[in-house]
């Protein structure tokens, strides 16, 4: 889960890494408040999991309360690049002397992490890379022992920051290495890190990622759950812990497996070429041994969407072999229409694998309005892209 | 010989008394693994269908002579399996657990190679292994395929499935699922260049999706090292940039990760990549027949 900025500083704050005083607002009037008990000039701030706010125009200076307000106004209800404002972070204006660049994150490659530091900051560090490599100092962390002061200050050094920041900026290095270890944490950046004009060294800026699977020891990071900006068939469809992703296009898809479900959806893309371009329109896995229950509750959520014109539901028949999962598709058709809700969309089943004879038998058998069979996985989305193709 | 199993391979469950262990056991034992043990703190003394129970791997390891150990353990105690069975001294630990938080991880596989690199680790959130006809580790199903002389290496279980079951009549020399976290312990590139070591493989499918470099660099190694046919196939090419699918590592992060970039990097590498499983399947079958 990747956190808004004002999340991310009330982790950095937590941790004991020096931040700007600042408030949340979600409205101008919020805003007012929050820039009259700053005091002075504040800078108002767009709070959305893009980057890019400044250009366009979601980060603004403003001299006091009543500036605040208008900024404010302004900004929320914004839309920065698909995500529309919901929260400004009003935060005290600094002085700026100097900006630099420090993160840590989980380098998948070398199955460790990573800490970076860099003179160059304020800018896409990804473009300091590309174009300025020798200016962003590396180094891997060992995830058992992590960061202590005298390796950060090396690194710092080896970065080419000013000496009279090297020791504040190794600090604070070390203290997000807490931020990343005792939060479950698979990123930590500030950028920009900032020298002010008092002297000290503060967080400007920072973005962090939570790993999701450590939340059974992390109660504290449902309340980051943004609720108003997911969409409400994903958030409809965690209630009932389905592993659930919403696209654009007109073929529902539910299956077994995460990489067959993927696999599923680009067949689906292939397939819908011929007809006009019919996409996918979700990502469903219920998983290998997937229940009658399951199977409904999935069901549900897919016939649901409004976009959707028609169902592909690919099974491949392991542990659970497809005889099972047919009586969970013809259960699961009957629980829906005792749910009271109408099958009125065209479905595609398609099982392979053990016992996939049977399965097709009792599809075959039980003769459901609507439900149709097919052999082969590519034979089956060609069939539920055409459906989608028609329903359009 | 199979890679990294075969009917010599004397396997232990950690957490056999649980509901996962004890339904996989019997279905490991089913496909004919020799299941030697099972360790669950504190059941010691008891019998899961007739395998001994161990409070601890070391006494598993010391009445047994197990050497493979398969983890059916809950997430929040997986770390301190893996570790235990590391200090055993197992020469391989199949981690099935799916929602390993990637510091344990992280973790588990900086002390496996600090203990000296003995201890192979496969996932974790994976299927397990199978060499077809001589042992089974983990839950992938074993009635679907057959012993042969492909080998298969796969971030995804069901995708296994079905390329184990499309290329039944050809069969398997071994069966790599090697997971979909952001951290596993054993690599496309570990499994290739096995199977380019193993006398009973011909040819290797490789599988991957999106999220991560690791395909791309198994296209690199694979273009430097190995001499027998490859065919791929990648998942994800619809995904969209920023969501986690399924798989804790199946995310596209910005421009990096993308289904595209890893087809065109196996492409160039002299990899065919089908586009879709049966297609991949069907560029398997032609290789082997033109053998």
């Amino acid at each position: 889960m990747d956190l808004l900025e004002h999340q991310a500083q009330e982790l950095f704050d937590k941790h004991g890494v020096p931040v700007s005083r600042n408030r949340v607002a979600s409205t101008p009037d919020e805003a007012y408040a929050a820039a009259a008990e700053i005091g002075g000039r504040v800078v108002v701030k767009a709070q959305v999991k893009t980057g890019g706010r400044g250009k366009a125009g979601g980060v603004k200076l403003s001299d006091g309360p009543d500036a605040a307000r208008e900024v404010a106004s302004a900004i929320l209800g914004m839309d920065i690049k698909g995500h529309t404002v919901h929260k400004v972070l009003v935060t005290e204006a600094s002085d700026i002397v100097d900006e630099y660049y420090v993160s840590l994150l989980l380098d998948r490659g070398d199955r460790s992490f990573l800490a970076m530091v860099s003179g160059e900051g304020g800018v896409e560090i990804e473009q300091v890379a590309a174009e300025k490599p020798e200016a962003l100092a590396r180094l891997q962390v060992d995830p058992a022992h992590g960061l202590d002061q005298v390796t950060a200050l090396r690194l710092v050094a080896d970065a080419g920051l000013p000496a009279d920041v090297c020791g504040d900026v190794a600090s604070i290095l070390v203290r997000l290495w807490d931020v990343f270890r005792k939060e479950d944490a698979t990123l930590v950046e500030i950028n920009p890190l900032a020298k002010l004009a008092d002297g000290t060294v503060r967080a400007l800026d920072g973005k962090v990622t939570l790993d999701d699977s450590a939340r059974f020891r992390q109660p504290g990071h449902g309340q980051f759950v943004d609720v108003s900006a997911t969409d409400p068939l994903e958030l409809k469809a965690a209630e009932r812990h389905l592993n659930y992703v919403k696209l654009n296009g007109a073929v529902g898809v539910i299956g077994n497996g995460a990489g067959l479900v993927m696999s599923t959806l680009d067949v689906v893309a292939y397939a819908g070429e011929r007809y006009g371009g019919v996409r996918p329109a979700n990502f469903l896995d219920i998983g290998g041994g997937a229940s009658a229950e399951v199977m409904a509750n999935g069901l549900e959520i897919i016939l649901g969407d409004p976009d959707v014109r028609s169902v592909f539901v690919n099974v491949f028949g392991g542990i659970t072999a497809c005889d099972a999962v047919a009586n969970g598709i013809v259960q699961a058709l009957g629980l829906l229409s005792s749910r009271s809700e109408a099958i009125t969309k065209p479905l595609v089943v398609r099982l392979d694998g053990n016992n996939a004879k049977e399965g097709r038998r009792i599809l075959a058998e039980a003769a459901l309005v609507g439900v149709r069979t097919a052999d082969t996985m590519d034979g089956a989305a060609q069939l539920a892209a055409e459906l989608a193709g028609k329903g359009a | 010989m199979a890679i990294f199993l075969n009917e010599k391979s004397r396997v232990l469950v950690q957490g056999i008394t649980g509901t996962e262990g004890s339904r996989h056991t019997r279905r490991m034992i089913a496909a004919g693994t020799n299941i030697v043990a099972g360790v669950t703190p504190g059941k010691s003394g008891q019998d899961v269908d007739g395998v001994p129970v161990f409070n601890t791997v070391d006494d598993a390891v010391r009445e047994t002579g197990a050497d493979v150990s398969v983890l059916f353990v809950p997430p929040r105690f997986a770390e301190a399996a893996v570790v235990e069975a590391i200090d055993a001294g197992l020469s391989l630990a199949v981690v099935i657990s799916e929602g390993i938080p990637v510091h344990d991880t992280a973790r588990f596989w900086a002390y496996a190679q600090a203990a000296g690199d003995t201890t192979r680790i496969i996932g974790p959130n994976c299927p397990g292994l199978i060499s077809p006809g001589q042992s089974n580790a983990g839950i992938i199903p074993a009635d679907i395929t057959k012993r042969g002389r492909i080998g298969l290496v796969s971030k995804s279980g069901t995708l296994t499935y079905q390329m184990m079951y499309e290329l039944r009549d050809f069969g398997f020399s071994t069966c790599v699922g090697i997971g979909g976290d952001p951290i596993v312990g054993t690599t496309h590139i570990d499994c290739l260049q096995a199977f380019e070591d193993d006398s009973e493989t011909d040819a290797m499918v490789m599988i991957g999706e999106i999220g991560g470099d690791a395909e791309e660099r198994a296209a690199e190694y694979i273009k430097a090292n190995i001499s027998k046919p490859v065919v791929g196939y990648v998942a994800g090419f619809t995904a969209p940039e920023g969501k986690t699918m399924g798989h804790a590592g199946a995310i596209v992060s910005g421009s990096s990760g993308t289904a595209t970039a890893k087809r065109e990097a196996l492409e160039a590498a002299g990899v065919r990549v089908g586009r879709t499983p049966s297609e991949a399947a069907a560029l398997m079958r032609e290789t082997m027949l033109a053998r």
